[in-house]
């Protein structure tokens, strides 16, 4: 009975829940309900993904309305996939934030942080389980808004012009998409994905169908924050709370590329995208120059947490470049980086808010010494720094033999070389601040620094430990991810 | 207790000290008894492994599939068992050596020191047993990531920039050119299993073996081919133990033990010899023996020296592989102890001096045997053996590698090893000539014997002498080694 409505029920959790949070209004009781919303979620998550897995793709109709006329969720292997690392890291920082937020977040919004904090989630779930192409669009302005909202939380000044460069950039690309699926509406009559497909075969090469696809990939690009589209991005993650940070960065841009993967493959078709459409010829170049470019620029950076920003920035290249080498095992790496990133940059940004929440700094000055003053939180760092290196026994390693290997399949030796000489990039920004943590006197305010308590670094270790557990068994996370790839190969949607 | 239970065991063993010296952290005595015992448990259980692998066994064990047919697994053959006695053997010594050495220095984060000690043999340990390519690369990482806190241990801006450059150029070629040629193989051999007889056999043209062969030796950055040598020299800055990890223990000789295994496991001798691609390699070892010993002459910086020195008798070991004929391999895999051996015996005494006298230039050092008799005699000792002069160990590897030479015609390189023993010479044996013959410089208090503390002076004694009984057990590694290169036929007139 609630089988059949798994669907519907991973969408109505977290947006119920979040109006309740703001009637609720008691700072206490109201993070308690989050929590208990957001694993909830989580659940959800994983019976859906069971479901998909024992009996394939999964459909609902709302509202009962049958498929063309009616909304249909739609949840496949990839769906499923994001539905899952999104609500699992969802969960997870909410777990994290209560001790967070009391350092960041004035205490009479924190109720208003929850409720925007679960919408923003309903959004990103929305987006991935919908197969509805307006439907998409609508949860795409519920996170967007709700994220703008998030970033401005910060306790900074500097967060609201931030937020407002993020909501002009973010309103540019929505609108991009929304030209898009308009022209595309124009053009077949629907708004099923699915039945999008099947009737664009018979539009293929019209003018309207190439200009629609011209609009959705710059919109697309632009949310996904690619080089050289990825301007607001260092600013909204540097500025925000570190818990808005830590989820932002770990689910919103990967659910950006989870919309370029649907379209592109599930509506589009592969064909139109690589033949008639030179879109790898777009991707790649694109990817690697932001890949060699934001690394670079990281380098620079003395606040560690835009360092890490740029990084995500560079990361997102590395799930571009993976699509745009439109094979299996490109494709495969592109879509399990997007779940390793999420672990890792997610990881590190709670590592990173832990050392907000003692230090009160994240100028890599202030951090001199700070690895035995809290040796628990800097060790979590080092390991997720050592993942975005992409060194073995981490899930970086995991994504860039993927990505080399799909480079080498193509005899594209030169993108093969560059992927790896970009790890290198990485290895200088991350061990900047492990020399500096580890090897440097301690400073004023790393010496009255204590460990961060154990609320936080539970949170944070569960993430980064997940680093380590899927660097070394493979077979859940690149599993899903070549069933995924198979999968939108095929042309099935 | 089952071989295969004994490998779990090896690889288990200097973890559960690593953990061990951080829980005694606040202790140091019973700290570094724990390190003590677990070096020598790990040594036995390594030692117990032998007799299976000379009776022809492959104990082998597996810990993770990572990715299909990519798997962390162990298996040992001869190669690996003979790194791995190096490795798990002179940890003891070491680990006695590094508390005299620590202790008199009186130096800080002595705990971390230990810690990041007991990983690096983990990793020395995973390298030599590897049953893959994969498993190898991964505890090389391990290895060169693990001994950087201890290139880095003074934490001043000298230590932290050779600690860089450490860094630097390790994880620059193994992530360069190292990874980029396991992907290869992996993509075109369809495994990275070591197999006898190697995997890229009949599978790739002459163009695509030199290319593998090149990313494979020079991503190798351990093994310090020129021009990717400049890590080692750089990492002179740490204290003195780990020096002699680095040019002894584990760390060089992780390198070397790669491009020998790559050679005989992946690419397969009778490949390399088909296609003669391993003469370009040859002409790299050959140069970097040469440069490198010239280098060396310059050097008064004593350990400076030594560095440059390791640079290139490392080259002997690669020479020997890209030789790819029975005395080859069996005299290169042979120089991986024997080396070991005479290096750390050089190192101890360099940091003997140091701590005794504070001297680091060679220049300051005349008359040194005076008042460090066993040092400088232990100095003299592993000179010989370096230079590979009877009745040191170092003889005999030197000795199959020329006959490796001249198996393969290689004139000019019989040459080289002659010319590079000549220049051993010259570099290496002033120091204790001048130590013992010399007179001290007039500015020093010279009556007496003031040797370093007792820890310091007798391990390097126990590996002076290990050298010696080298001499006489080469047959034992020869015939260790022998599966190496298919059987019994090519080896023979050893005692």
């Amino acid at each position: 009975m609630i089988e059949q409505h798994l669907p519907i029920l991973q969408i109505i959790v977290p947006l119920i829940a979040a109006p309740l949070c703001v009637l609720l209004r008691h700072a206490k009781l109201v993070t308690g309900f989050a929590i208990l919303a957001c694993w909830v979620t989580f659940g959800l998550a994983v019976l859906l993904l069971d479901q998909v897995v024992t009996t394939g793709v999964v459909t609902y109709e709302l509202g009962g309305w049958a498929a063309p006329w009616g909304i249909e969720y739609r949840v496949d292997a990839l769906s499923a996939f994001v539905l899952l690392f999104v609500s699992g890291i969802g969960a997870i920082v909410m777990s994290y934030a209560p001790r967070s937020m009391a350092s960041e977040i004035a205490e009479h919004r924190r109720y208003l942080f929850c409720a925007t904090y679960l919408l923003c989630l309903t959004g990103l779930l929305g987006i991935a389980i919908t197969g509805d192409l307006f439907n998409l669009f609508v949860f795409l302005e519920i996170s967007a808004l709700s994220s703008y909202t998030l970033i401005a939380l910060g306790g900074k000044r500097q967060a609201l012009p931030a937020a407002f460069q993020y909501l002009v950039m973010g309103t540019i690309g929505a609108t991009f998409i929304l030209i898009g699926i308009g022209l595309m509406y124009m053009m077949t009559g629907t708004l099923n994905m699915a039945d999008m497909a099947s009737r664009l075969e018979l539009a293929d090469g019209v003018r309207t169908t190439l200009v629609a696809f011209g609009f959705l990939s710059v919109g697309i690009s632009l949310k996904m924050a690619l080089f050289p589209l990825h301007l607001w991005l260092p600013n909204a993650y540097a500025f925000a709370p570190s818990v808005v940070t830590a989820f932002l960065a770990a689910t919103a841009t990967k659910v950006s590329v989870y919309i370029l993967l649907r379209f592109v493959f599930s509506v589009f078709g592969i064909g139109f995208a690589f033949e008639t459409m030179p879109l790898d010829a777009i991707l790649m170049p694109l990817a690697l120059i932001g890949i060699f470019v934001a690394s670079t620029v990281a380098i620079f950076q003395s606040d560690i947490k835009r360092m890490l920003a740029y990084s995500s920035v560079a990361q997102i290249g590395y799930m571009v470049l993976g699509i745009s080498f439109a094979s299996i095992t490109g494709l495969t790496g592109g879509i399990v980086h997007m779940f390793n990133h999420a672990l890792m940059k997610g990881g590190l940004f709670l590592a990173m808010g832990c050392i907000v929440l003692r230090l009160g700094s994240v100028e890599i000055d202030d951090m001199r010494g700070i690895g035995r003053r809290m040796p628990f939180t800097m060790a979590a760092w080092v390991v997720g720094g050592l993942g975005l290196i992409g060194v073995p026994v981490t899930v970086g390693f995991i994504s860039k033999w993927y990505l080399i290997q799909a480079a080498l399949e193509r005899n594209w030796w030169p993108v093969a070389v560059l992927v790896l000489m970009s790890s290198l990039l990485a290895l200088v920004y991350v061990w900047r601040v492990v020399e500096v943590a580890y090897f440097k006197e301690p400073s004023e305010r790393a010496s009255a620094a204590s460990e961060a308590p154990l609320s936080m670094l539970i949170p944070t270790w569960v993430l980064i430990g997940a680093t380590l557990f899927f660097g070394l068994s493979t077979s859940a996370s690149a599993g899903v991810a070549r069933r995924a790839a198979g999968l939108l190969l095929g042309g099935s949607p | 207790m089952r071989p295969d239970t004994s490998i779990q065991l090896a690889l288990a063993l200097p973890l559960v000290g690593a953990a061990l010296t951080g829980i005694l952290g606040k202790r140091p005595n019973l700290r570094e008894v724990g390190t003590l015992a677990i070096g020598l448990a790990t040594f036995l259980v390594v030692v117990s492994l032998l007799p299976s692998v000379l009776e022809g066994g492959r104990p082998s064990a597996r810990w993770f599939e990572v990715l299909p047919g990519l798997a962390i697994a162990f298996r040992l053959e001869p190669l690996g068992m003979l790194f791995a006695l190096v490795a798990s053997g002179l940890w003891i010594v070491t680990s006695l050596y590094s508390i005299g050495y620590m202790r008199a220095r009186d130096e800080d984060h002595q705990t971390r020191y230990y810690m990041a000690f007991a990983v690096s043999i983990f990793g020395a340990l995973g390298v030599a047993l590897a049953q893959n390519m994969f498993t190898l690369f991964v505890f090389y990482e391990v290895l060169t990531l693990s001994t950087y806190p201890l290139v880095a241990h003074h934490g001043t801006d000298k230590a932290m920039r050779g600690a860089r450059t450490y860094l630097a150029v390790l994880l620059s070629t193994s992530i360069g050119f190292l990874l980029l040629a396991v992907v290869w193989t992996w993509s075109i051999a369809g495994t990275l299993d070591f197999t006898d007889g190697g995997i890229l056999a009949g599978k790739a043209e002459e163009p695509v073996v030199l290319a593998l062969l090149g990313l494979y030796a020079f991503g190798t950055g351990k093994a310090a081919l020129m021009p990717f040598h400049r890590w080692l020299p750089a990492a002179m800055v740490a204290p003195t133990p780990v020096s002699a990890l680095l040019h002894a223990v584990a760390v060089v000789k992780a390198g070397v033990f790669t491009v020998m295994k790559v050679v005989v496991y992946i690419f397969g001798l009778d490949l390399l010899r088909d296609t003669g691609v391993g003469v370009a390699l040859m002409y790299v070892a050959g140069a970097t023996i040469i440069i490198a010993s010239i280098v060396a002459l310059t050097k008064d910086n004593l350990k400076a020296r030594l560095a440059y020195s390791t640079v290139s008798q490392l080259s002997y070991i690669v020479l020997g592989a890209a030789l790819a004929n029975s005395w080859g391999v069996i005299g290169g895999s042979m120089h991986i102890a024997m080396h070991a051996f005479g290096k750390i015996t050089l190192f101890f005494c360099a940091g003997a001096i140091y701590v005794a006298t504070h001297k680091t230039e060679i220049s300051d050092m005349r008359g040194i045997g005076r008042t460090m008799p066993f040092t400088t005699f232990a100095f003299l000792l592993g000179s010989l053996s370096v230079i590979g002069l009877p009745p040191m160990g170092g003889t005999w590897s030197k000795w199959y590698l020329a006959l490796g030479a001249a198996d393969a015609h290689q004139v000019l390189f019989l040459g080289i090893l002659m010319v590079s023993s000549l220049l051993n010479i010259a570099y290496l044996m002033p120091i204790p000539i001048r130590g013992f013959f010399s007179a001290p410089p007039v500015d020093s208090p010279s009556s007496g014997i003031r040797e370093a503390p007792l820890f310091c002076v007798v391990p390097l004694c126990l590996t002076a002498v290990g050298c010696i009984v080298l001499f006489f057990f080469a047959g034992e590694i020869a015939r260790l080694l022998e599966p190496l290169v298919g059987g019994t036929a090519a080896v023979g007139g050893v005692p």
